[in-house]
């Protein structure tokens, strides 16, 4: 009983273990082999190439870190190929998380609610069309977002940030010391945020329509409205993918380059006031000095890049990590 | 066909069915109801009535319309997209249907139990017996929960079983345990009548001896329609039988025939149902 025919001793030893063999055929089909190899080797290719870009930030950041004769982690200034260099990322990461930080604020809850309306509230045909255009949205280039902000949000927002400043502003967020409104966090935060919103709507809504029909009934069945179904049946088994969908709209928020490159006006501070011009991001600052940048300069910038590799990469760990810790209770596969 | 309408204005199927004074059981009568998903009538002309403190049993072949007319009576078959119902479903006089009537309402004064046990995976079995309790935003305090809680479980026969592990979850359970944890989460908010849609179909014969025992001593307080594809089933634990069938190949499913249990099943008026009881077809 339960013996598979490969491993029985009697079989194992007969003297027709060809002839059974034919029948039974080798333990494992040609096909199965070369998958297995095949994915194995993808998932191989990615390590390596994850080990290998690494290594090159690593490598080629090296020269600056030697060079640089302020410290690296806490130096707002962005002096590389000055003697001697001066040059540290504080202002960089500053802007960074500040600007994904508004992103995220601004579209995760937009795009979740965009994913919940296509999915349980729209009728089929208007939740279709506007998951569709939602879906448009990820299809537009970032320079164009760049240039969109530039040219008209930017104009616009002037008044966002006096109004914050007028009625916020004991929030140091919201406070503009500078009376001026342009070229800030707040713009390229909001430009940011709508370049994410499709990413985080369109995945969670991927995650919503997997929600079993059966859960969504058993409470429907007991007299739950729209919103208590979705609470009791479709957030706890969407939760994990949501929370993807979210890390995967802050990882092109912090890495985003050209939109926030035309928006920002790339001064090397460090403010918390949303609203003033100013502010600059890894990815903004690279585009921005690459050209220009001597030896030195050059491989500063490329040391900043292994800042913003690290950076991203600690926000996929944690989420993961996160993940993992709500698996627990959740049974969301089920 | 007229399509129901998904959203509706105020409540007058009453809330009151949550509170300790309602009536026992309550009685449902269909009048030329008739039930479509997009273009396909699957069921059609349906008069029927279901006494109160009884058990009630649809039978008949896949496709016949059974578990359809079980989905209009609590207004779940709305549910589905492009679905429509038309004439009338009367819950003690009332028409569910009427466009003032809100579904959620409905739904809750008529429970429901499906096929395949669904406990919500995230929830404790204690939460999920509450689960209807938590609804509609009324706040009660832990201890009425706790005696919610034991009175459902105990309804469910399901109490010995869990009362150690009311905190865990609820999809840790048996089959035939989630399924009667589905029911005591659909009694304890004390509907006046229970759908079960073929709730043994997906258990082993262990449970279902379970259910079909908790059946026998629910019908003394719930009005209880059940779907079945088990004969046997509906002959042990229905007071009324309803016959349905497919007339003409591709057409809607029809009611054939309704009467005493006992006497469906030895002395039924028409040949197609005692065709299908004789196990000749379906």
């Amino acid at each position: 009983m339960g013996t598979t025919p490969r491993l029985d001793p009697a079989l194992a030893t007969s003297p027709d273990e060809d002839a059974s063999r034919q029948v039974l055929g080798p333990a494992e089909r040609r096909g199965d082999q070369v998958f297995r190899a095949v994915s194995r080797g993808a998932a191989q290719l990615i390590l390596l190439l994850l080990a290998a870009i690494a290594l090159f930030l690593v490598w080629r950041a090296f020269p600056a870190f030697q060079a640089n004769t302020a410290s690296f982690l806490t130096t707002t200034a962005w002096f590389p190929d000055q003697d001697p260099p001066v040059f540290g990322i504080a202002a960089l990461a500053f802007g960074t998380v500040l600007t994904a930080a508004v992103a995220m604020v601004l579209a995760v809850p937009v795009g979740y609610g965009i994913a919940l309306f296509t999915v349980f509230y729209a009728d089929r045909r208007v939740g279709a069309a506007a998951g569709f255009i939602t879906d448009l949205l990820a299809a537009v280039p970032s320079i164009v977002f760049g240039l969109w902000g530039l040219a008209v949000l930017q104009p616009h927002l002037g008044g966002l940030g006096q109004w914050l400043n007028t009625y916020l502003g004991a929030i140091p967020l919201f406070r503009n010391d500078s009376g001026l409104y342009t070229k800030s966090i707040l713009v390229a935060g909001i430009v940011l945020a709508i370049m994410v919103l499709p990413t985080v709507s369109a995945l969670s809504r991927e995650v919503f329509v997997r929600v079993p029909a059966t859960h969504v009934e058993a409470a429907l069945a007991l007299g739950a409205t729209r919103w208590e179904m979705v609470r009791a049946s479709v957030l706890p088994f969407a939760r994990p993918g949501m929370v993807s969908a979210a890390m995967l709209g802050l990882g092109r928020a912090l890495g985003e380059t050209i939109a926030v490159a035309l928006v920002l006006s790339a001064a090397f501070d460090v403010s918390w006031q949303l609203s003033e011009p100013g502010g600059n991001t890894f990815a903004a600052n690279i585009a921005l000095k690459w050209n220009e940048a001597g030896p030195i300069g050059l491989s500063a910038l490329i040391a900043s890049g292994l800042v913003l590799f690290a950076l991203t990469l600690a926000v996929n760990v944690t989420a993961r990590a996160i993940l993992a810790r709500r698996a627990r209770f959740s049974g969301g596969a089920a | 066909m007229t399509t129901a309408p998904v959203q509706a204005a105020p409540a007058t199927v009453a809330r009151t069915a949550r509170t300790a004074d309602r009536q026992p059981g309550a009685r449902l009568v269909t009048r030329d109801l008739s039930a479509c998903y997009g273009g396909f009538v699957a069921v059609r002309d349906v008069n029927l009535v279901i006494e109160p403190r009884a058990v009630t049993a649809l039978i008949g072949p896949s496709g016949c319309g059974k578990s359809t007319v079980l989905r209009t009576l609590n207004r779940m078959h709305e549910v589905a997209p492009g679905a429509g119902v038309s004439g009338s479903v009367h819950l003690n006089g009332q028409d569910l249907y009427a466009p003032e009537v809100d579904p959620v309402n409905v739904r809750r004064t008529v429970g429901m139990v499906f096929q395949r046990p669904n406990p919500f995976p995230t929830m404790s079995v204690y939460e999920n017996v509450v689960a209807g309790l938590r609804l509609g935003g009324t706040r009660r305090r832990r201890r009425e929960h706790d005696d919610v809680v034991e009175e459902a479980l105990r309804g469910a026969h399901l109490w010995h079983e869990v009362k150690d592990r009311l905190r865990r979850p609820g999809a840790s359970l048996s089959g035939g345990q989630q399924q009667r944890l589905c029911i005591a989460r659909a009694i304890a908010v004390r509907p006046a009548v229970l759908l079960m849609d073929e709730p043994c179909s997906a258990l082993d014969p262990i449970s279902t001896l379970a259910i079909e025992q908790l059946l026998a001593s629910l019908r003394t307080d719930y009005t209880i329609v059940i779907v079945t594809h088990n004969m046997q089933q509906a002959a042990r634990v229905s007071d009324t039988t309803a016959f349905f069938n497919v007339t003409e190949p591709g057409g809607p499913g029809r009611l054939v025939e309704t009467g005493p249990t006992a006497r469906m099943f030895t002395a039924p008026a028409d040949p197609a149902t005692a065709d299908y009881l004789g196990g000749r077809f379906g």
